[in-house]
This record gives C-alpha cells, sequence and structure tokens, in this order.
C-alpha cells in the first residue's frame, strides 16, 4: 500500500542545513495500523509529512498504491491528498466553524451537494460519538472532542490511509485511550491503513501491528510489534519498552551481587514471558509439582499486546542445583520466552 | 444651539460620511487583497513568490512613509485626471484611498499571520487549492481580527478626512476651520468636535460589535 524508499531530507536552516532523514526504507500493508516512535527531534514528523508531500523529500520515493508521490504535478498531488486523511496533535479546526461545517470542508472543496454532504458528515459524527455536537464550535468541545471531529474530517473524504502526528500527546491518559480505541475501531470497521506517529510506546502497544523504532533520522529497529516488545534488539528500543514494562529486580535485590554461575544455596532468579495461547498453560504448577525445588513469584503482571495476551513473571528458584538445572530444561521446553537474570543470596 | 448650525453640521456630518464610507470600500478593495498578497507570497506561504513580496512590500512602505497631507497635495494631478478637479468631497476620496490602501494591506497581513498554519497545513493535506486556502481558511478564520483591524482604518478616515476637508473637500474638518477658527466662532468649533468624538466612539462601538460577533474562539 505505502512505501517508502530511500527517502532523505535535509532543510536548509537559517543556520546550515540540517538532515532529519537519512534514508528511510519502510513497506506498510494494507489495513496495517504501522506506528512510528521516536524521541524529540528523530524526524517522526518530518518523515510522515513527507507521505503527503507537506514536506518534500530531498532524496527517494514515495509509493502510494502504485503511485509515486514526489513526482506528481500540483493538481495530482492534490487529487492524491484526498486519499490520504491526516489528524494533528493540536486538531487544526478551523475556529470559526461549527463541527458539522468542519467535517463538510474537504467535501465543500470538491463542491460537494449540501444533501450529499449531510448524508456523509452526520454518520461520521456518529461514528465518532458527536452526533449531539453537530452545531458547537470547537472552542466548545474538550481536547479528545476535538480530535474527534478531527478524525470524522480526516474520514469524510473517504480516504484509503490516515496519518496521525501525535494525535493524542495533548490529551490526558483516559482519552487518549478512548481515541485509541476511536483509531483501532475505524482501522477494522473501514480497513483504513494507518500509519501512527508517537513518542509513547504505549500508543504503539495498544493499537500498533507493525512498529518502526526511528532514531536520528534512520530507522533503529522494525518488525512486529510482539517481536520487538518480546525480543529488542536496540538499545533505544529497550529503552523505550522499559518505560512501559520496567525491568527493575524487586527492591530487596537491587544492588545485590548477581552472579551468573552458580552459587550454593543461592536464589536463581529467571524472568518468563507468556505470548498469546501460552499465557494459559499452568507452567508455575507444573514446575512446583515436578521438581524439588521452592519457587516463589517475585512479581507479575498480564497485558496486552493490542490484541494478544502477554503475561510476565519474575521467579527465584532454590534447591539442589542439578533439580534447578532440570527446571530449567523444562521452561525452556515450553513455549514461553525466558531471560536468566543470575544467582543472588 | 441655533436651526442654522444644526444645518450646516448635518450637511457637513453627511459629507464626511461619503468620504469616509467611499474611500473605505474603494481601498479595501484592493487593500484586502493586497494583504492576501503579501501574506500568501511571503516565504513558506502558500503562493511563496519572494520577488512579488519584495516588491509589494517596498511599495506599501513607501507610500506609508509619505505623510497624508504631503500624499494630497502631491497627486493632484491625479486627482484631476481621475475625478475632473482637485476640490470638493469626490476629489478628497481619491487622496484618502490612496493613502488609506497600504494601511488596510498591512492590517490585513498582520491578520492574516494570526491564523495558525497548522489550518492551513490541514486544508493542504485535504487537497485544497490556494484560492480555496484564501477563501475558506484565511479570510473566515481572521474575519474577526480584520473587522477590528478596519475599524482603526475608519477611524484613521475620520481624522484624514477633516485634513482633506481643511484645504475645501468639505465635511466636518472643513466646517470647524471655516465657522470655528475663521469665523471665530466657538460654538461652532464645539460642536464640531462633539460630532467627531461621538462619530468615533460610534464606529469602534460598530466595529467591536461586529468582531465580537465573528468570533467564535
Ligand atoms: N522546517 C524545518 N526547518 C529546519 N529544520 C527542521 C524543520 N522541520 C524539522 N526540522 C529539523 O528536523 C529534525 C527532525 O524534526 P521532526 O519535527 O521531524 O522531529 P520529531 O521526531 O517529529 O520531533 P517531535 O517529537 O519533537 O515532534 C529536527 O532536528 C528539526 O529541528
Ligand atoms: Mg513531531
Amino acid at each position: 500500500m505505502i512505501e517508502l524508499r530511500n527517502i532523505e531530507k535535509t532543510f536548509d536552516g537559517a543556520d546550515g542545513a540540517v538532515t532529519a532523514l537519512r534514508g528511510i526504507n519502510l513497506t506498510i500493508g494494507t489495513g496495517e495500523i504501522y506506528g512510528i516512535i521516536g524521541l524529540s527531534g528523530a524526524g517522526k514528523s518530518t518523515l510522515i509529512r513527507c507521505v503527503n508531500m507537506l514536506e518534500r523529500p530531498t532524496r527517494g520515493e514515495v509509493i502510494i498504491d502504485g503511485e509515486d508521490m514526489t513526482k506528481l504535478s500540483a493538481s495530482e498531488l492534490r487529487r492524491a491528498r484526498k486519499n490520504i486523511g491526516m489528524i494533528f496533535q493540536h486538531f487544526n479546526l478551523l475556529s470559526s466553524a461549527n463541527v458539522y461545517d468542519n467535517v463538510a470542508f474537504p467535501l465543500r472543496l470538491d463542491n460537494v451537494g449540501e444533501s450529499e454532504i449531510r448524508e456523509r458528515v452526520m454518520p461520521l459524527l456518529s461514528l465518532v460519538g458527536l452526533d449531539d455536537k453537530a452545531h458547537h464550535y470547537p472552542s466548545q468541545l474538550s481536547g479528545g472532542q476535538k480530535q474527534r471531529v478531527g478524525i470524522a474530517r480526516a474520514l469524510a473524504s473517504n480516504p484509503k490511509v490516515l496519518l496521525s502526528d501525535e494525535a493524542t500527546s495533548a490529551l490526558d491518559p483516559q482519552t487518549t485511550k478512548a481515541i485509541l480505541s476511536l483509531i483501532l475501531d475505524i482501522n477494522k470497521k473501514l480497513g483504513i491503513t494507518v500509519i501512527v506517529i508517537t513518542h509513547e510506546m504505549q500508543v504503539i502497544k495498544d493499537i500498533c501491528d507493525k512498529v518502526a523504532v526511528i532514531s536520528g533520522g534512520v530507522i533503529a529497529e522494525e518488525g512486529s510489534v510482539l517481536d520487538v516488545f518480546t525480543s529488542p534488539r536496540q538499545p533505544i528500543t529497550k529503552e523505550f519498552i522499559s518505560v512501559i514494562m520496567p525491568n527493575e529486580l524487586p527492591i530487596e535485590f537491587r544492588g545485590k551481587e548477581i552472579s551468573s554461575d552458580p552459587v550454593a544455596g543461592a536464589k536463581l532468579l529467571v524472568r518468563l514471558m507468556f505470548i498469546g495461547d501460552s499465557a494459559d498453560e499452568p507452567v508455575i504448577a507444573a514446575l512446583i509439582r515436578n521438581y524439588p525445588i521452592d519457587v516463589s513469584i517475585l512479581s507479575g503482571n498480564i497485558d496486552h499486546i493490542k490484541d494478544t495476551p502477554y503475561g510476565r513473571l519474575l521467579i527465584g528458584m532454590t534447591g539442589e542445583q542439578s533439580a534447578i538445572d532440570e527446571a530449567m530444561a523444562f521452561l525452556q521446553s515450553k513455549d514461553i520466552r525466558i531471560e536468566v537474570i543470575g544467582y543472588v543470596s | 444651539m441655533s436651526a442654522d448650525i444644526m444645518t450646516l453640521l448635518l450637511k457637513a456630518l453627511g459629507e464626511t460620511l461619503r468620504m469616509v464610507a467611499m474611500s473605505m470600500v474603494f481601498a479595501s478593495a484592493v487593500g484586502i487583497p493586497l494583504g492576501v498578497l503579501l501574506v500568501t507570497t511571503a516565504r513558506h506561504g502558500i503562493l511563496e513568490c519572494m520577488p512579488i513580496n519584495k516588491f509589494l512590500a517596498a511599495v506599501v512602505n513607501a507610500l506609508r512613509s509619505i505623510p497624508f497631507i504631503i500624499l494630497m497635495v502631491a497627486i493632484i494631478p491625479l486627482t484631476r485626471a481621475l475625478v475632473g478637479t482637485a476640490i470638493g468631497t469626490t476629489a478628497a476620496i481619491v487622496p484618502l484611498t490612496l493613502a488609506s490602501i497600504p494601511f488596510i494591506g498591512r492590517q490585513v497581513e498582520t491578520s492574516l499571520n494570526e491564523v495558525p498554519y497548522g489550518i492551513v497545513e490541514a486544508a493542504l493535506s485535504m487537497g485544497a487549492t490556494p484560492l480555496q486556502i484564501i477563501w475558506r481558511v484565511y479570510l473566515p478564520e481572521a474575519m474577526p481580527s480584520i473587522v477590528a483591524q478596519l475599524t482603526t482604518v475608519v477611524i484613521a478616515l475620520v481624522g484624514e478626512s477633516a485634513m482633506a476637508g481643511a484645504i475645501g473637500g468639505g465635511g466636518l474638518g472643513d466646517l470647524a476651520i471655516r465657522y470655528g477658527y475663521q469665523r471665530f466662532r466657538p460654538d461652532v468649533m464645539l460642536a464640531t468636535i462633539v460630532v467627531l468624538i461621538v462619530l468615533v466612539q460610534a464606529i469602534q462601538f460598530i466595529g467591536n460589535t461586529i468582531a465580537k460577533k465573528l468570533n467564535k474562539k
């Protein structure tokens, strides 16, 4: 659906050139929700703005539906843009127009008749849950409601792609959840391809299928959200993940010496990760029942990555070394991810 | 106050209103598009064109640096060519218009620059043409501010029209000078000043009311 080939972007700033993107390659499938995460200044906004040519790449190609956006004339580009909706961090609604007229805006650009506009706008307003606010002005709405208007407006021209640049960054956590589930809902109902820019891993975890981590204008890591979450390779990725899934040990172990070699009488700390169906399996019960060791559960939580359940458990095992080794072998035979932290006494 | 002063005042007020209204209409017809061009042809504007932008800015600055009284005298030949005479209310409309065009241009430019660029970008992302952005984004979004700015221009025009009156343009300024000053009629002078004060207050009030009504922020 969307293919970015070798995108480079250099700005000629007042104090010299700034290179924001240094060769970005991405392929985004139809109907996917693709997340792009990075720190401030990484080039996220520049990248998403290159998709609809609000920013022209210095080099590279942006292929959408088989068409290279960088090669279009001004009028072809305007036509192509009607296939790409966009929502913004600061909503960018017309303050002089009410909710209805804001959503109708893209249709009026095409001189669509008023009755047809009505037929299009009213269902969109109910889709985003604002049927009763049609005649309100943006200044009378909360941030979350404004973003709902932004979403309805972006969908008015029936686009195939939705671009979201930090659409929830100005909202509180509850409202963020509601807006994200609306985007997810729209993606499912309409099959629209979505690109989500964010600096919050939570957003990626809640709605994205795939993720690219961008840093210094290049993609540091990319893949399915499940893979990237469960086995991140780059330090920056681990950093992002640790914000929402702390890897810290419980307080009683912090600062203690951890040995990777067996120490007599010490506790072996192991982190277990259960993904999808394996989350249902009673592994710990089997461990305790079948091996002559003591197992203590030190911390644990169950969460979701998009729709996939995902559990994390930190356990400590004590007992004869041979029994511990056997228990580890048992764990390794199961469909779970294991991270051995080490022995502490 | 005697009936003859009332008659004189009403006639003069009528002339002032005519000068101000006509100049405002003509000057807006040129000044508003000028303001739009100043914004849209600027760097990163939707019709970016630096040569045009620099040229317009230079013309505006040049016109604005000429004091009104000098402009009025300097363009007498132009006024004659346009309306056949350099004296009278109609003749005064020419310099008043010319002086107001760059003023309105700058005021409208300021108003349009207050429109957050994000809204313009949102319209661009929806495939709007530059003309659609001007008509459907810039002007409606800036309208409350434009009205407030134009109110200032109208008030300035009242003052300038009095100056025009002093060299035979008619209106309240003419009345104050001819009767109040030259014929030593302090009552006429006072009455004219009161009318001017009330007029300016009324214009400001109307301007504020319209701007407030338009403002949905
Ligand atoms: N119009 C511009 N002119 C000059 N430099 C720019 C411009 N836009 C962006 N940059 C620079 O490009 C780099 C990437 O900016 P970008 O806005 O894409 O970052 P971002 O990842 O979206 O950051 P944030 O999370 O703060 O929004 C930054 O160094 C920025 O200063
Ligand atoms: Mg950004």
